[in-house]
């Protein structure tokens, strides 16, 4: 202790005390944070009540963040001098803003959680994933409706999209990382176009070369796929290709001294070798589409009866359904459209950790190899 | 062992003389494997570039006869002697990705800054998480919570905003008039874009070369000063392109916008204002109602525009982010 404090105490910077690597000590909140918290409340409410009515109460929130941000800093100013108060508003600053992004995603979770709940698991549990909405304008309360139809409409498009996209993309993929030629530069640019172009355009696109040329016969679930195909393929390439990229040169190196020919060494020791990681890919690819909106509205039409075809006339999608719920909401159909909503998360949700869990088992079988 | 390495001069003679190649020819089936590859790598691009051409080939004919009041003209009257025009759509596309991005910005640099800096290594995986998670979360979801949710909470400060920032000429709107406005939606498209800005910022700072960091910290040192001096110049360009990233689906961004805006299509000088329009609830309002002639065509320069409007953003973004952790 002695050694950490040669000079007497007040000669450096004004601090008799030690200054430390981490500035949120207790000692900050008790000297600055609390006389802080203390003078904005007193000031804040004063100011707030001048003002009176529906938004006193806002004007006090953000009047005393001013004032609370203000005497903290001054506090920690004439005590400790410039350096440790810019590093404690930084600190501030930073707890803050991680504190108010992780706050929307609780208050969204939870808020889609609590007014779901009716529909998809309490009072319409069976029914809503049992029944489709062709009772849906019925003015009878014991008319049961439900999300089959949108269900089953957002299972079969996903599906057909998966499967179209799944080989195209991981073979593109393949090209990129493995063989690359003359196409190499044109498709990465492309893949960046395309990751970064907006959905709708994806539904606006099979809208006008495949809708409109067929009248009313061009909603259909082959339509949505072939829109989500296109929101798919960019995710998938993208994230097959980083994957790729993990594999070691070693085994292809391996695999060629060996005497294999390219596409062996490919098909038999990178692919399989990526494997995990190629399913987390089209994974991430499915959880990205199936909450996607916009291309569906344009190309899947929307069909409240189950429309078992995804080739012959409109078929309902979950978001879409969903979409149009609130449009048309009154006030039962409300609770169908924070149903149909939890649904959607728990989908993607579900997706996501799945992906989580088998990206983890992969690296954490490499480790132990 | 030796005997195979000596072998029998009659093959020593035919073979020796010509040294093996070191590239092979390929054979068949490799040649066609690749001409697979290559392919699926073609019909990925002919499919960007058809989107392309095929939008473009349906919006020539409007953007021939209407000319350059398409983009200056506010006028969406379709019909038989259709008008149209997208500037307030295209000015309000640009003032809630503008607002997002003002708004999500520093949110998701504090963010960046806190998983890699600030917490420690428990809570930094957990964080990540669910930052993936906001991200994870359908925009069909931010669109309904924010109407229902967060457009009617938003009443109280827009008011108070409206009564006491007034002096700050973006806060004026007559009294009572507030909500669905671009403002609401440039909030809930920041929420949207955060974890985008977020995840892409801080994985460029993390490749700063750790010596330097604790090098800062080892002189004595702020933490902060370690941020402002060590991380930031070194990621200045990876952050730059985050932010260009999330600025680029902001502004595609189309049904939360639908959903919350009462859309009006006008330019809105006050973006506290009911009303306004953007590019993408443009096309989902009228998609249905003109669904062909010249209204679609008119819809299709319209989302031509923002196409090209993204692209640009999006190329520029990741020219800037690969470029980003070299030193200078």
């Amino acid at each position: 202790m002695r050694l950490a404090r040669p000079h007497a105490p007040g000669k450096v910077l004004g601090s008799d005390v030690p200054r430390r690597l981490s500035a949120l000590t207790p000692q900050a909140v008790v000297e600055a944070g609390l006389p802080a918290a203390a003078a904005a409340c007193f000031v804040g409410a004063v100011f707030a009540l001048a003002g009176l009515g529906t938004s006193a109460w806002m004007g006090f929130v953000i009047c005393w963040s001013v004032l609370f941000v203000l005497s903290y800093a001054l506090i920690s100013a004439r005590r400790h001098g410039p350096l440790v108060t810019k590093d404690r508003l930084a600190r501030l600053w930073v707890f803050v803003g991680a504190a108010v992004a992780l706050g929307f995603l609780a208050w969204i979770l939870a808020y889609v959680l609590i007014n779901g709940w009716y529909a998809a698991f309490g009072h319409q549990f069976p029914s809503f994933w049992t029944h489709d909405f062709s009772k849906g304008g019925v003015l009878d309360v014991k008319a049961r409706v439900g999300a089959l139809a949108a269900i089953v409409g957002t299972l079969e498009q996903v599906g057909i999209a998966t499967v179209a996209t799944t080989p195209l993309a991981v073979l593109a993929a393949v090209y990129l990382n493995e063989m690359p030629g003359r196409l190499a530069v044109p498709l990465r640019v492309v893949v960046d176009a395309m990751s970064g172009m907006p959905s709708i355009i994806a539904g606006l696109f099979i809208f006008i070369i495949w809708v409109v040329p067929r009248k009313l016969h061009g909603f259909s679930g082959l339509a949505a796929a072939m829109a989500i195909s296109i929101i798919m393929l960019p995710t998938v390439i993208r994230t097959s290709e980083e994957v790729l990229r993990l594999v070691p040169g070693t085994l292809r190196e391996a695999a060629l001294a060996l005497g294999s020919p390219e596409r062996r060494m490919v098909l038999r020791v990178v692919l399989p070798t990526a494997r995990a990681g190629l399913v987390t890919a089209v994974i991430l690819g499915i959880a990205r589409a199936t909450g996607e909106t916009a291309p569906v509205l344009l190309t899947a039409g929307g069909n409240p009866r189950l429309n078992l075809s995804p080739f012959s006339g409109p078929q309902a999608d979950l978001p879409e359904q969903v979409f149009s719920w609130y449009g048309t909401a009154g006030p039962t159909s409300l609770h169908e459209t924070w149903g149909g909503a939890l649904v959607l998360i728990l989908v993607v949700l579900t997706l996501f950790v799945l992906a989580r869990l088998l990206g983890s088992g992969r690296s954490a079988r490499a480790a132990k190899r | 062992m030796t005997s195979v390495t000596e072998s029998p001069p009659a093959v020593a003679i035919t073979s020796g003389d010509v040294p093996r190649a070191l590239h092979s020819p390929r054979s068949r089936p490799d040649t066609l494997f690749r001409a697979l590859l290559m392919g699926c790598s073609g019909i990925v691009i002919v499919l960007v570039v058809a989107i392309l051409v095929f939008l473009a080939q349906r919006a020539w004919p409007v953007l021939r006869s209407s000319g350059l009041s398409f983009f200056t003209s506010s006028v969406w009257r379709p019909g038989i002697t259709g008008q149209y025009g997208i500037y307030g759509d295209i000015l309000g596309t640009i003032t809630v990705a503008f607002i997002s991005l003002v708004v999500a910005f520093p949110i998701s640099l504090a963010t960046a800054l806190g998983i890699n800096e600030y917490v420690p290594g428990a809570a930094k995986r957990v964080l990540i998480t669910l930052i993936d998670l906001l991200a994870a979360i359908p925009s069909l979801v931010y669109g309904l919570w924010g109407v229902v949710v967060f457009d009617a909470w938003l009443i109280g400060p827009t008011t108070w905003l409206t009564k006491y920032a007034a002096f700050f000429p973006l806060f004026r709107s007559a009294p009572g008039q507030v909500g669905r406005s671009l403002f609401v939606c440039g909030l809930v498209v920041a929420i949207m874009v955060t974890p985008i800005i977020t995840s892409v910022s801080r994985e460029v700072m993390s490749q700063t070369p750790r010596e330097q960091c604790e090098g800062a910290l080892a002189l004595g040192g702020t933490k902060w000063g370690m941020v402002t001096e060590v991380i930031l110049p070194f990621a200045r360009n990876g952050i730059i392109g985050a932010a260009l990233l999330g600025l680029g689906r902001a502004l595609g961004e189309t049904i939360a916008v639908t959903l919350i805006l009462s859309i009006t299509g006008f330019p809105i000088s006050h973006i506290l204002y009911p009303g306004g329009g953007t590019v993408p609830a443009l096309i989902v309002d009228w998609y249905a109602q003109v669904s062909s002639g010249r209204g679609l065509d008119a819809l299709t320069l319209a989302g031509l525009t923002l196409f090209v409007l993204t692209l640009v953003v999006n190329i520029v973004a990741r020219v800037i982010v690969s470029r980003s952790g070299r030193p200078a």
